[in-house]
């Protein structure tokens, strides 16, 4: 008798989700208000089921949760309910208001919280596709605009295009070892590597980078969080990237774990050109939602050093790193959508001149997050930082920790650039007032960010928990 | 005699390097991009089965199967993402999918 019970969060996201689709489609007049307040339930039932469910390996070995899974789902439902909330008001305003995106995202939630608790290759493909198929859609939500279809065009082909070269990579793994099965497959790795399993971890190595959009393969980030509406950038910019980020290190742990000293120089690759490039390429940039796409490569860049360093220490720092990297880019995102001026929505840095005299709050509240997103103590940022630049020292990869440092002052520019023309700069006044959906966003995340700092031992417990459970 | 593995390799290396060329040299038409990701996702089905026959295995052919769900799914959710785009630019060619740069 096998036990379902560490299948239930996902079950629920599942049936949670046909069943309001269902629902939305033959109750039509009702259909959005009920999407949206089911999914934040069908979420919170997830949520409380993962943190019931106990450890457990189901179907035949396709699926094991652990301390680690359940660590990043949790990161994933906290992610993904912040952008629900956020959407709500901002969808409506923006004529997008349609009871499809709730069930998408509770599509993608499914999908990202199968992936991260495969156990086989199988699994990892099926569950890495459902949620890139319901991401596309989403960025392509707003489907009289432009810019929305833009990005949701381009953000389907360079996805596609990743989770091709992720399959091709799949098949020579499965070709060279022979199974799918992660344990199986780290087994016969410990012993001779046959080339074409070095070819095939290179291949899924390329197409994960793709999904946590690392340098060099970040290109579709930009556009995508430009383009698609602000509440879906929201999304992007929170739960895809930690469950990316935690199935970029279940593979590489697990199935290519004896392959640590050849993924080892191609993680500190990416780490690098990530940082530089997040750090650069911001500079010049006059929207927004583009300087917050070019900070997340950056900050993906900095998780990647607790992810090189190899050890449990560095993963553990990386987990951390990216719980709190969530909930920074979850408040900021929840600023920008409170930007609007006269009905209309405001993304480029330049209208944000003004905003401290009238809405002191909101300023200060993207001010607390630019702070943390740069590094500056003592907001929680700052700690993530030093976790990983700890981690990279003790594994002997001093370059790397100060290749990081000096990026992340030159990242501090752009972000307190934003500060001064929030607080400096003369402008208009015309600011809207927030929903209070937003402002129960940003202050809960920018309380979280100012005083992580007096207890940031729960968080760094369950990380410390979670890295061993992805050590084995 | 029996084909080699290695030559079911080559083909399908073949298969995955017109696809990827496909994708990044083609300056005309966003099918034509469409067609090329069909063709690195047939390129990696193509190595599922040779490797299933060569392994005597089945869990190659039952991916093979998977993966061909998964780009009919994907392949319908392109062409209506094209379909808006198209509805709303009056054209489909990848030179003026530029609207956002930098």
């Amino acid at each position: 008798m096998i036990s379902i019970s560490p299948f239930l969060p996902a079950l629920t996201l599942g049936l949670g989700g046909m069943l309001l689709l269902v629902l939305g489609v033959s109750a039509r007049r009702v259909a959005l208000q009920a999407a949206n307040g089911g999914a934040m339930l069908v979420l919170l039932c997830a949520a409380a089921a993962t943190l019931a469910a106990p450890d457990g390996v189901l179907f035949n070995g396709l699926l094991k949760t652990t301390l680690f899974t359940r660590f990043a789902d949790t990161l994933i439902y906290i992610g993904a309910f912040a952008a629900l909330v956020l959407s709500f008001d901002f969808n409506r305003k923006e004529g997008i208001g349609r009871f499809e995106y709730p069930v998408l995202v509770l599509f993608a939630v499914l999908g990202m919280v199968v992936m991260v608790s495969a156990n086989d290759l199988m699994s990892l493909y099926v569950g890495f596709e459902l949620q890139s198929l319901a991401l596309y859609i989403a960025a392509a939500l707003a489907r009289d605009s432009l810019r929305s279809t833009e990005a949701g065009l381009k953000y389907f082909v360079l996805g596609a295009l990743a989770s091709g070269l992720l399959l091709y990579g799949i098949s020579l793994t499965y070709g060279f070892t022979g199974t799918t099965s992660f344990p199986a497959i780290a087994g016969l790795l410990g012993g001779a590597v046959p080339t074409g399993a070095l070819v095939g971890l290179t291949f899924v190595v390329v197409g994960l980078a793709f999904k946590i959009s690392a340098a060099p393969f970040h290109m579709w980030t930009p556009d995508v969080y430009e383009g698609a509406p602000t509440s879906v950038s929201a999304l992007f910019g929170t739960a895809p990237k930690a469950a990316a980020f935690a199935l970029f290190l279940s593979v590489l742990t697990g199935p290519f774990g004896p392959l640590l000293k050849e993924w080892q120089p191609l993680i500190v690759i990416l780490a690098v050109l990530s940082m530089a490039l997040g750090a650069i390429a911001a500079i010049v940039q006059t929207n927004i939602k583009r300087l917050l796409a070019y900070s997340s490569i950056g900050h993906m860049g900095y998780a990647l050093i607790g992810f090189a360093a190899g050890t449990a220490a560095g993963y553990q720092a990386s987990l951390i790193y990216v719980a709190l990297y969530v909930v920074m880019s979850a408040g900021a995102f929840a600023c920008v959508i409170a930007f609007r001026r006269n009905g209309r929505a405001v993304e480029t840095i330049a209208d944000l001149a003004g905003l401290a005299a009238e809405r002191p709050g909101l300023a200060l509240g993207l001010a607390i997050f630019m702070w943390a997103m740069a590094g500056i103590p003592p907001l929680s940022g700052f700690f993530g930082k030093l976790y990983v630049f700890l981690a990279a020292i003790d594994a002997g990869l001093l370059p790397l920790a100060i290749i990081g440092v000096l990026t992340s002052v030159i990242g501090a520019f752009y972000y307190l650039r934003v500060i001064k023309v929030m607080y400096f700069d003369a402008g208009q006044p015309g600011f809207d007032r927030a929903s209070p959906g937003v402002n129960f966003i940003i202050g809960l995340g920018a309380v979280v960010t100012v005083l992580f700092i007096a207890a940031p031992s729960p968080l760094i417990s369950a990380a410390s928990a979670a890295a061993r459970a992805l050590m084995g | 005699m029996p084909i080699p593995v290695s030559a079911y390799l080559l083909v399908s290396g073949l298969l995955l390097v017109i696809g990827v060329f496909g994708i990044f040299s083609n300056r005309k038409n966003i099918i034509v991009i469409m067609m090329s990701i069909e063709l690195i996702l047939l390129a990696a089905n193509l190595n599922f089965v040779a490797f299933s026959g060569a392994l005597h295995d089945m869990v190659g052919q039952v991916f093979t199967m998977f993966v061909l769900t998964v780009a009919a799914a994907e392949s319908a959710i392109g062409l209506a993402i094209l379909v808006i785009y198209f509805r709303n630019r009056g054209s489909i060619e990848v030179e003026d999918v530029t609207l956002m740069k930098g």
